[in-house]
């Protein structure tokens, strides 16, 4: 008799109810390859704090969020913090699954044992959204040294970019698993490049006119950038809600088109 | 529980329009070791996926260790062991790290995996690379290790695609030899082959499968009594006159192929057929009286022979 037991029946096939195996695999690899690879991402957001917050801070001053006058570096600071966990989550979920898929074949691999398409989904979306709060808890830390947290809210800020990062992860990856050649994948910093500038990182999104105000308000970074906005500044509006509902629905969606595809690429 | 792990009736998958895999129906007994022959795109690797349960069938029936595969999957692969066509080992992580972090996807615990995976790197002869990265490991090497990856949960079923597709002789009769203490050992094995040399050593039974249709089935020796005879005569006259000389010779011996580049003559007594043959006057370029292998069974059966 095999020294495995056989796990039980769930999602008809589709859960082995071991993700956690996928995780510890993603640390492995990490600790024999790259680690200090993900450093680089965690610089980016620092840079800008650094070069728009502290420089061009100095020439413009304040800045009215609904009513209270707050630094510019405090203004744009939560931003950063919502693009940090955003790019960590992409990252790993859209060049890194992008390799696994097409060239590794890791998922074929993993899919040969017990686990099935949903242990692969989970795993992989959450050592992506891990490698964003990383990248949060580093940059809040750079805020708070900066004194550009102002509420003593800010450290709910890191559950609240978890979730973030959570549904960039799982909505990369969703992405990912249609791409097939290098040339699909360009198309990535074409969405994330204008999301990052025009998402009201840098400015209120009120100075556009109403309908590029809406055409933002689709976008996931927007929200956000709202959301943790209110955390670090302590001004909070009901919108809260709408935002974290839009993450929890970006999430479930992505968690769900994931299991499907990798089911219909692995599974058919 | 019944004696047969695994049991398929009138299984068939299509893609699309194209029918991979048609109607075929066989039984595996525990223990037993089972081998799929057929030239590429017969069906084999298609119907190894649906035992693999990585791929669901179309229509049919398919139970495996008395599971369906289109719902169990993790529990069936809990028990098998998988060698895919291609070894598709972690090249993020070294030779020990694979068979680990394999064991912990079966949710070995680290003691077990570790402890299972440093006798599979002796079994696999390679206990010595155990903390090399995967790349620079020789293409027998790497086969080596997939099979022991695949050994990791200790299953009571080996499945291997094409085991050793690409390697040279001396990786070949390695492997064989690891594969056959397998066996000794109890383990029930599926291999599918194209070679038919690779069927002889490792099979109990043999089915013959060609555009996903059995054509035969039986053991390697059964099937050659069936389908063949004895001895083969292959005789060359250059491929311009192969033709033109097999209408003269096509009394001789029981049966004739003509292939682009040899005749083939099948009887019970070669060596007498090449002196009838010489004797007529029609003295060959090469000739080469030898015993009957799969291979003819399955030129026989398909009119087509099994490596073009």
């Amino acid at each position: 008799m095999s020294a495995v037991t056989a796990p039980k029946r769930r999602f008809g096939g589709m859960y082995g109810g071991n993700a956690r195996a996928i995780i510890e695999r993603g640390f492995k690899a990490t600790m024999t390859n790259n680690y200090l690879i993900i450093l680089s991402g965690f610089f980016e957001p620092v840079f800008y704090l650094f070069s728009m917050g502290v420089g061009l801070g100095g020439i413009i001053g304040t800045i009215d969020l609904n009513g209270t006058e707050i630094s510019y570096g405090a203004y744009i600071a939560p931003a950063l913090l919502a693009v940090s966990a955003m790019n960590g989550a992409i990252y790993d979920s859209t060049w890194n699954v992008f390799f696994k898929l097409n060239f590794a074949k890791l998922y074929q691999t993993m899919l040969l044992t017990s686990l099935g398409p949903l242990d692969v989904a989970i795993g992989e979306i959450t050592l992506a959204l891990l490698r964003g709060g990383i990248y949060a808890v580093g940059f809040l830390t750079v805020m708070s040294i900066m004194g550009l947290a102002l509420s003593p809210l800010a450290i709910f800020a890191i559950p609240v970019v978890i979730l973030i990062a959570a549904g960039f992860a799982s909505v990369g990856m969703a992405f990912t698993s249609y791409m097939k050649t290098f040339q699909q994948m360009d198309w990535l910093p074409l969405v994330m490049l204008p999301m990052f500038l025009f998402s009201a990182t840098f400015y209120p999104i009120s100075i556009y006119p109403e309908p590029i105000q809406v055409l933002v308000q689709c976008f996931p970074l927007w929200h956000g950038v709202e959301l943790v906005r209110m955390f670090t500044t302590g001004v909070f509006t009901a919108a809260a809600w709408g935002h974290l509902a839009y993450f929890v629905v970006m999430l479930g969606t992505g968690v769900i088109v994931v299991a499907r595809r990798l089911r219909s690429l692995f599974l058919r | 529980m019944s004696h047969s792990v695994i049991r398929a009736v009138n299984l068939t998958k299509k893609y699309d329009d194209f029918v991979a895999v048609d109607g075929i129906s066989f039984e595996v007994a525990r223990g037993e070791s089972f081998g799929l022959l057929g030239p590429n795109g017969a069906g084999k690797s298609t119907t190894m996926k649906m035992i693999a349960s990585v791929s669901t069938r179309t229509s049919g029936e398919l139970t495996v260790l008395d599971l369906d595969p289109n719902v169990d999957g993790p529990a069936i692969r809990s028990q098998l062991g998988v060698v895919p066509q291609e070894d598709n080992l972690d090249g993020e992580l070294r030779v020990r790290e694979n068979l680990l972090t394999y064991g912990r996807f079966f949710g070995l615990s680290r003691a077990e995996a570790g402890k299972r995976a440093d006798e599979l790197l002796e079994f696999a002869q390679l206990s010595d690379r155990a903390n090399s990265k995967v790349e620079p490991l020789s293409g027998g090497m790497k086969r080596r290790l997939t099979i022991a990856r695949s050994l990791m949960n200790d299953p009571q079923m080996l499945l291997l695609d094409e085991p050793t597709t690409g390697l040279d002789p001396q990786a070949r009769h390695i492997l064989w030899d690891r594969l056959f203490r397998l066996k000794e050992q109890g383990t029930t094995l599926v291999l599918t082959t194209h070679y038919m040399d690779e069927a002889e050593q490792l099979s109990d039974r043999i089915v013959v499968v060609d555009k996903g249709q059995i054509m035969a089935e039986g053991s390697p020796a059964e099937l050659i009594r069936t389908y063949s005879t004895r001895e083969v005569l292959e005789v060359r006259y250059g491929s311009d006159k192969n033709v033109s000389v097999a209408a003269l010779i096509a009394d001789v011996g029981e049966r004739q192929e003509v292939l682009p580049d040899r005749i083939l003559i099948y009887s019970d007594n070669g060596e007498q057929d090449l002196a009838e043959i010489t004797r007529r006057g029609h003295h060959p370029t090469t000739s080469l009286v030898r015993r009957s292998s799969l291979e003819d069974v399955f030129l026989r059966l398909t009119g087509r022979s099994l490596v073009e």
